[in-house]
């Protein structure tokens, strides 16, 4: 099976400064995978390179086997990679439901927003997904007076709406309370297998609830890959990240 | 607040209405003229709240559309109370025998009609298409748009043998349909059309800003990366904002120019650019009544306090600006849409509005059940 997203060598240069060091990544179809590794491992670079906001220095990144080096940022998202940022981005003027629209919107030219109505499916999904995500009562508030849990939530439901074939996931439960982080942990297992989910994350927990293989991140390089148990056992995964953590 | 949100949605445009037949009758035709002006340059700031209050790009150069609409009326008018085969006045000054080539096609009144605000448009189109796919934005976009102004400026203010240069065309002597153009009369007609003009324009920004064409220069505006990834280009949504805001730029100017009586390159300078970023911060930016009430208010008083106190205007303005930056940052409208006459009247110690009873309006239990049920209302109605 050709994978979805195959990253080959990637390396990328910051006034050479390596952020990413020759590194090799693949993911199937359907699949849900974790990426953890310390600060400055190059873990929002990956995303960056991946979604067209940087450029890689060398080697290349490929979806459904076509290049997207030198692709736009909205062309990328277009062909189907949605992205949740690290800090939970919603558009803080706009009611949660509008913001859901903007997501859903199969057409994004100016002409089409200006012309064009948001077909039945579209206007049902977002209700739908204000559902999901318990938003209902504050649908038609600005989303700027949203709780940081709601803000993540908002923005993984975003995510959702744009129906993309590629999830990636930057910490979705920085901030939340036990509960919240178990119910988004939930809400991500049920995404993959329609869907492919990459969940970048710092929690230990979250990540041993995901049940999802693990790719271990150290300077830009792949460090190890495996289930959570063989990694947190693994000698130099404990040397540069665990163990530190558990001094 | 309470009083005037008991009152039918109809009743502004009945106080318009009104306000259009008694103001000049009532008005002398000197005052009725500046009203008229002043309204014409609501219309080009209304374009300012497009790309600034509502987009968040800051031009200081909506000077040059604006001159652009109003070269375009006035070349036309030095054309058209001509006898044949003869000249502009000025050409003769400067020995140009035969009219410049480009100067053809504003015989034409269509063309003219068109040129005012297509002309602006594509101006601003490539402009702004140009900056935009750079992603040069904020303070360098600013800087960038001053700097074309200058430009044109310069150009203008330099070209004696093509468009009179620093003298500018002047209309008030040519005659539209047999009438003069500086005549009562004309004047009070030109009132009129300002003010429909005017009405068309906030309609068409509000259709602009109030769908989900409106959302998306709001997420342009507050997080542009985001809406990249979201699968937007926002470069699409700056070119056309940009352009519609040239456009109405060059109808404002074309309006102001006959009712001015002149056009010259000092629509094209760099202070003018700012005071139109001034009227629109004080009226209210990202609302649209507060940009027309800022151009009107800001320069109707500009023009009372000028024939009093002559020096005092630029300290008054400046002054308006910092009460704004620094108390107001939502202009006048956005103070009162968000109950900024009931906190003054807190900070008096008069006792605020209520629409039912103290009792009732204070409770925060009644409060919450109240906006709940508003909020499941509203759903209802938007789904």
């Amino acid at each position: 099976m050709t994978p979805l997203l195959e990253l080959q060598g990637v390396s990328v240069s910051f006034d050479g400064f390596w952020a990413l060091n020759d590194l090799n990544l693949s993911l199937q179809p359907g699949e849900l995978r974790a990426v953890i590794g310390p600060n400055g491992a190059g873990k929002t670079t990956f995303l960056d390179v991946i979604t067209g906001k940087v450029r890689p220095t060398r080697g290349d990144v490929r979806f459904r086997g076509r290049s997207l080096v030198g692709t736009a940022e909205h062309r990328i998202a277009r062909l189907g990679i949605g992205r949740k940022f690290q800090t939970p981005r919603v558009y803080q003027n706009l009611s949660p439901r509008r913001n859901l629209e903007l997501a859903v919107s199969r057409r994004s030219s100016p002409l089409d927003l200006l012309f064009g109505r948001l077909d039945s499916e579209s206007v049902d999904r977002v209700q739908h997904l204000l559902g999901v995500v318990g938003l209902e009562p504050q649908a038609n508030q600005l989303a700027g007076g949203l709780s940081h849990g709601q803000k993540q939530w908002l923005e993984i439901a975003m995510l959702v709406a744009q129906s993309p074939e590629l999830l990636l996931v930057d910490e979705p439960v920085a901030g939340l309370t036990d509960e919240e982080t178990e119910r988004t942990a939930d809400l991500l297992r049920q995404l993959s297998g329609d869907h492919t989910v990459l969940v970048i994350e710092h929690d230990m927990e979250f990540i041993r609830d995901l049940q999802a293989p693990v790719t271990v991140l150290h300077e830009g390089h792949v460090l190890c890959e495996g289930s959570m148990d063989a990694v947190q056992n693994n000698p130099r995964v404990i040397e540069v990240y665990l163990g530190r953590e558990s001094d | 607040m309470s009083f005037l949100s008991k009152l039918p949605r109809w009743w502004p445009w009945v106080l318009l209405a009104a306000a259009a037949v008694i103001l000049p009758a009532v008005l002398p035709p000197f005052r009725l003229n500046l009203l008229g002006r002043f309204l014409s340059l609501g219309i080009v700031a209304l374009g300012v709240d497009l790309i600034w209050g509502y987009t968040g790009l800051l031009s200081l150069g909506q000077g040059i559309f604006f001159a652009l609409g109003g070269y375009a009326l006035g070349m036309h008018l030095q054309l058209t109370s001509l006898e044949p085969g003869q000249l502009p006045e000025f050409f003769n000054l400067y020995g140009v025998k035969e009219l410049p080539a480009f100067w053809q096609p504003f015989t034409s009144p269509l063309f003219t009609f068109l040129a005012i605000w297509v002309i602006p448009a594509i101006v601003a189109g490539v402009l702004g298409y140009l900056v935009f796919r750079n992603r040069i934005k904020g303070v360098y976009f600013s800087i960038l748009t001053q700097a074309a102004l200058l430009v044109f400026f310069n150009f203008f203010n330099g070209q004696q043998k093509l468009i009179n240069g620093t003298n500018g065309l002047k209309t008030d002597t040519a005659r539209i349909f047999g009438q003069l153009v500086g005549s009562d009369s004309m004047q009070r007609i030109l009132f009129w059309l300002t003010l429909l003009v005017v009405i068309g324009a906030w309609f068409l920004c509000r259709w602009l800003t109030s769908g989900r064409f409106g959302d998306a220069l709001t997420a342009v505006r507050d997080d542009e990366p985001r809406l990249r990834f979201t699968g937007y280009n926002p470069t699409a949504y700056k070119t056309v904002v940009f352009t519609v805001a040239g456009a109405l730029a060059g109808i404002s100017g074309a309006l102001y120019t006959v009712q001015s009586g002149i056009v010259s390159p000092q629509y094209m300078a760099v202070p003018f650019s700012i005071e139109m970023v001034i009227w629109v911060a004080v009226g209210g930016r990202g609302t649209l009544l507060g940009a027309i009430l800022g151009a009107v208010v800001i320069n109707y008083a500009k023009s009372l306090i000028s024939e009093q106190l002559p020096e005092t205007w630029l300290f008054i303005q400046g002054g308006l600006f910092l009460l704004v930056v620094t108390a107001l940052p939502d202009g006048l409208v956005g103070w009162w849409r968000q109950g900024g006459p009931g906190r003054l009247k807190a900070m008096l110690g008069l006792p605020p509005a209520v629409s039912t009873y103290p009792g009732l309006d204070f409770d925060p239990e009644i409060q919450a059940e109240k906006r709940a049920i508003e909020a499941r209302r509203a759903k209802g109605g938007d789904s």
